[in-house]
């Protein structure tokens, strides 16, 4: 019976079927950062049980540390306590740590795959939706509650139900000045926030082959956006080039058969999905997000909405509150939306080669004078290295915008970086739900290349019109 | 964790589609390292106006359900975003025990089943009668083992549920406790992971 990736891994890692769909499944790669894992810990303190392997599992903090004046005490007590408790934590259980002073640290799905840790047919799990990020190297990564944290701690182990598969298939050329970050909000805006629910994504066809690992790690980091609790691309070299002389990869010895096996993964050629949807990477123009909803997806050259364009009466009722909180007008256009921030970050895009497309808009460019903040945060304190060592940070420095340290930042208020009531972000976060960049905030989700274009023209302007000065 | 069998309330009609576990409960409150005391903030930009101040005009804060509720009817897709369990812990602590939805987001479901919260997805049409059932102040009864809602004019509505996920809410289990008794299972898929692996253990000593 022909199988898909998805098949392969799940039956790979069973080590009891216990009916139903429902298995006990073996967990290979554990990431914890300081928000979700308190509550495990603490689970594991009041029934006297201990790690079963601590091997398997990284600590890195990310979600409450400010992306400045790092030498200073943290500016918020409540996340200062819960920093200084995973520092407790993983001194008391044994887990190595990634602390903010290591170069290395960075938002926990930036640094995974960084370590080499993120590799080809591993079960991969961590307390944060957007572990989904993983399944670029065709690993089967999910996010996972704090009580299934607790629960892989103790046993290596979780307690699952099998899920459905889904393709997504792009074919055909992605034009310039699209990326992943468009691939992605065209699907969701294609399937829904629901279209994915119950079901594991796998991304195929030519436009997704052509991108780069870092692109894959974009389009399947947004899959938890679209319902799916994970995306997955089936390796191939482009993979291996990246996981090759990592520090958690396969050793000399070890890696022809390690490739072998990885190459065996990619789902057979009769592989039957349950649900199929296709995309021309050709039609693709830059997106911009209009609502609270990852789903409320327009192309820059369009207009925003009305209630009425919707046949449902809880989508227009959805559309009306939407549209009042984000303080749009519907048939206004795209471009005509002026914004107050720019954050370039989050582990959907700040590794270097989004930054090094935001940089090619930016440079020679200055951030229009209304701005109040424009922040370029870096996935990590190595991409943050090999952005200043190609120079990238200057390029954004002269243009006016922040150069910060690595974390999740204003992508969720949880740490200083947040947009106060009614402040507009160009965001090339994740999420745009009500509050989530601090209370009131209103959030517009673009690529890179969007996010920064909008900073210097003061508002939303198609990139691929907007010179970049270069050839 | 307490034993779930019937659950008889006047349910909380709360349809909003595609409610994210943002609305359920804002980021700023994850720095919590507890997993009670969520309540007051959960739902915080439905109930409280822009100076923080608790409006007592949404449902939650309402009679008949304040206090009292211990049954929520929500939207499509609930629970949408992030992994967050601080989320059914704030549900929790609001005194919530069932939620019924037309749909809901795969991780938030799986929480909810961790935290002894019996997640019901019925058709929009059966999910708009116990809404105005509600609404209109009548109770409902949630009864698990025969996996049956009854509404208002003796109306019996019956759900699907996994049978595993049934197990473990009706014997309120230790998950974790129930998964150790396999530990020679679990030894025996690493051992032969390791020879057939061998750099997935690279790290072990």
């Amino acid at each position: 019976m022909p199988h898909t990736m998805y098949d392969k891994i799940w039956s790979d890692h069973v080590v009891e079927d216990r009916g139903d769909g429902i298995a006990l499944i073996y967990i290979d790669r554990h990431l914890i950062h300081e928000v979700t894992s308190p509550q495990a810990f603490e689970g594991l303190r009041l029934k006297g049980r201990t790690l079963r392997r601590p091997a398997a599992i990284i600590a890195v903090p990310d979600h409450n540390v400010p992306t400045k004046d790092r030498h200073m005490p943290n500016p918020d007590a409540s996340s200062a306590e819960q920093l200084a408790e995973l520092d407790k934590n993983v001194v008391a259980f044994g887990v190595e740590f990634i602390p903010m002073s290591d170069v290395r640290q960075g938002i926990v799905h930036v640094t995974g795959p960084e370590l080499g840790m993120t590799q080809p047919g591993v079960t991969m799990v961590c307390g944060d939706s957007h572990t989904s990020t993983h399944g670029a190297f065709g690993a089967l990564a999910f996010g996972i509650g704090t009580s299934e944290i607790e629960h892989c701690f103790a046993t290596q182990t979780l307690l699952l139900k099998r899920a459905k598969n889904m393709r997504v298939t792009v074919d055909g050329k992605l034009p310039i000045g699209c990326s992943a970050k468009d691939m992605a909000l065209a699907i969701i805006g294609k399937i829904g926030t629901g279209g994915g629910t119950g079901h594991v994504i796998e991304y195929a066809g030519s436009a997704i082959r052509d991108l780069s690992m870092e692109g894959r790690m974009t389009l399947c980091n947004m899959s938890i956006e679209a319902g799916a609790r994970s995306g997955m691309v089936s390796p191939d070299e482009k993979t291996f080039n990246y996981i090759r002389g990592r520090e958690w990869a396969p050793k000399a010895g070890q890696w022809d058969v390690a490739v072998s096996y990885w190459k065996s993964l990619a789902s057979d050629g009769d592989a039957v999905f349950d649900k199929e949807v296709t995309l021309d990477a050709s039609d693709i123009v830059p997106q911009v997000t209009w609502g609270n909803s990852p789903e409320d997806v327009v192309p820059v050259t369009g207009h925003v909405p009305a209630p009425t364009d919707y046949a449902s009466a809880s989508k227009q009722k959805a559309v009306e509150k939407s549209l009042y909180y984000m303080g749009l007008t519907a048939g206004q256009s795209i471009e005509s939306i002026k914004i107050d921030r720019v954050f370039v970050g989050s582990c959907t895009n700040s590794r270097i080669e989004d930054l090094r497309e935001a940089a090619a808009v930016v440079k020679g460019k200055k951030i229009a004078d209304h701005i109040i903040e424009a922040l370029i945060v870096p996935g990590s304190g190595l991409v943050k290295l090999q952005a200043e060592e190609e120079g990238l940070d200057e390029i954004f420095l002269e243009a006016g915008f922040e150069w910060r340290e690595a974390g999740c930042s204003m992508c969720l208020g949880m740490n200083p970086d947040k947009a106060g009531p009614g402040e507009r972000v160009a965001s090339t976060s994740n999420r745009n739900f009500v509050g989530r960049q601090g209370a009131g905030s209103r959030t517009h989700l673009v690529s890179p290349a969007m996010a920064v274009a909008a900073g210097i023209a003061g508002h939303f302007v198609d990139v691929r019109t907007l010179d970049t000065g270069e050839a | 964790m307490e034993k779930f069998e019937t659950l008889t309330s006047v349910p909380t009609p709360f349809p909003q589609d595609n409610v994210d576990t943002d609305i359920i409960i804002p980021a700023p409150y994850l720095k919590t390292i507890k997993r009670t005391g969520l309540g007051i903030h959960a739902f915080e930009t439905v109930r409280y106006d822009d100076q923080g101040q608790l409006t007592g005009d949404a449902v939650f804060d309402r009679e008949p359900y304040v206090g009292s509720s211990t049954i929520l009817i929500a939207g499509d897709n609930f629970g949408c975003g992030s992994s967050r369990e601080h989320a059914p812990w704030a549900i929790t602590d609001m005194g919530y025990r069932c939620i019924i939805a037309p749909s809901f987001a795969d991780i938030f479901a799986s929480n909810c089943v961790k935290n002894g919260i019996l997640t019901i997805s019925v058709d929009q049409d059966v999910v708009d009668y116990l809404a105005a059932d509600g609404g209109n102040g009548l109770e409902i009864t949630v009864d698990l083992p025969s996996q049956t809602i009854r509404g208002s004019n003796g109306k019996i509505f019956s759900f699907d549920f996994n049978p595993v996920h049934k197990t473990m809410l009706m014997n309120g289990l230790d998950e974790i406790g129930q998964t150790l008794e396999s530990a020679d299972a679990i030894s025996a898929f690493e051992a032969k992971q390791k020879l057939s692996q061998p750099w997935l253990y690279n790290r072990d000593v």
